[in-house]
């Protein structure tokens, strides 16, 4: 069997990347030096990089339960780093850095919301 | 006090995704030894350089992140002392029995602040090193992948920071050796136990009971070299170096284990003697207090744990 190419769109910024059936949507965005979903652990624990698929279907490896319920992942949300295509997708982004030291990053009165 | 009833890190339990997979992690490529397996499937592994019979222990569970981490106390006496001294804090304990962690004695479980749990410990089997006590060698060429030298000691992230700092400075008599601060408020605190720069640290942050790293301990700036061309050889998620910490001055690279839980292997790092200053940085030079050479700020590297 040979590897199977296919295309992943992001909605929220429109950028597209070709991602193969043997590698995780987070992987292909970032060899391909392409942003979109935030890059964290890389191993499905973090939960930075979280997902909804909107189109298309996904296989997905074991990842946190802590950041995508069963519920969730029956509903196509998934973390890509631990998702592989199965066809053309079109995904949402939820996942985001925390920025929990807010008091530093933030500019003053800049007001990052704690999540 | 560096003659502390506190020796020093213990063990650290950590949850993993895929026992096989970190299993591989932890062995090939940090280099830890696998000492045991239990009934609940957990693994137990030592570093070549360590005496007592385990220091990590992974276990499968649905989501990564810490267990607990353990100190190693002066003896049974100081475990009753300790165990005291923790309860009228006001931290919920509880004894676990000899023999729950195999080759473990009597644990003192207890809860901090930021969320955590700790437990102290008198009494864990003596297992050897790699190269014994008698006229020994002075490395290990069995080890494997990076060679880990021994667990050295963790990084939490949690909310209530100022309690879990006067847990660890008033109950169990640790010392501040630096301290990060915006303003008059602390966002971090360097701990010790020891003559080391820190046997324990937490970042403030709004969860609570999060794991930034756990690290392990090599001897040269040429061996974190060596682990970060082992990090690209077998693809290992990288995080960040090798750089240097201005906290600290430890050189440094951190990665992912396949569960995305951090780890860390560093070098050097200043000495702590209990008469020294706490070493105090502030947040306009956060950068440099991070990363020495970079001098810039990580999203990545602050904000991401398990
Ligand atoms: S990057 Fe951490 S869960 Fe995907
Ligand atoms: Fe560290």
């Amino acid at each position: 069997m040979s590897e199977c190419i296919y295309t992943v769109s992001l909605s929220d910024t429109g950028e597209s990347y070709p991602c193969s059936d043997e590698q995780n949507l987070l992987r292909a965005m970032e060899a391909l030096g392409r942003k979109g979903i935030p890059v964290g652990c890389r191993g499905g624990g973090c939960g930075v990089c979280k997902i909804r698929v909107g189109e298309g279907r996904i296989r997905a490896l074991k990842m946190s339960r802590a950041h995508v319920t069963a519920e969730e992942e029956a509903e196509g949300v998934v973390l890509a780093c631990r998702a592989f295509p199965l066809s053309d997708l079109r995904l949402a982004v939820i996942g985001k850095m925390r920025k929990n030291l807010c008091r530093i990053q933030s500019a003053p009165g800049a007001g990052h919301k704690q999540t | 006090m560096a003659c502390n009833d506190v020796l020093r890190p213990g063990h650290v339990q950590l949850r993993v995704l895929d026992m096989d997979d970190a299993h591989k992690h932890y062995t090939k490529r940090l280099g830890l030894i696998e000492t045991g397996r239990d009934a609940q499937g957990r693994v137990y592994l030592k570093a070549w350089d360590e005496y007592d019979w385990f220091s990590v222990v992974l276990r499968e569970a649905d989501e990564p992140g810490m267990d607990f981490m353990a100190f190693k106390v002066r003896d049974t006496d100081a475990l009753d002392r300790l165990e005291k001294a923790v309860r009228e804090f006001g931290c919920n304990v509880e004894r676990i029995p000899a023999g729950e962690l195999e080759h473990c004695g009597e644990r003192v479980r207890f809860d901090s602040p930021t969320g955590h749990t700790f437990e102290l410990y008198a009494e864990k089997d003596f297992h050897g090193n790699a190269v014994g006590t008698t006229n020994p060698d002075c490395f290990c060429d069995e080890v494997k992948g990076m060679g880990a030298h021994r667990f050295d000691h963790c990084l939490l992230y949690g909310d209530d920071l100022d309690g879990t700092v006067k847990l660890f400075r008033e109950a169990l008599g640790f010392d501040l050796t630096e301290q990060v601060m915006d303003g008059d408020l602390m966002i971090g605190a360097f701990l010790t136990c020891s003559n080391k720069a820190h046997d324990l640290a937490i970042i403030r942050h709004a969860e609570k009971g999060k794991l930034h790293h756990a690290s392990f301990y090599l001897e040269s700036w040429d061996e974190v070299l060596r682990a970060a061309d082992l990090i690209s050889k077998y693809d290992i998620s990288i995080d960040i170096g090798p750089t240097r910490h201005g906290i600290t001055r430890g050189k440094t690279i951190y990665f992912f284990d396949p569960s995305g839980n951090r780890n860390e292997v560093f070098a050097g790092g200043s000495t702590w003697y209990p008469d020294q200053p706490t070493i105090t940085w502030t947040t306009d030079q956060l950068g440099k207090a991070i990363f020495y050479h970079d001098r810039q700020l990580n999203e990545r590297f602050l904000e991401v744990v398990t």
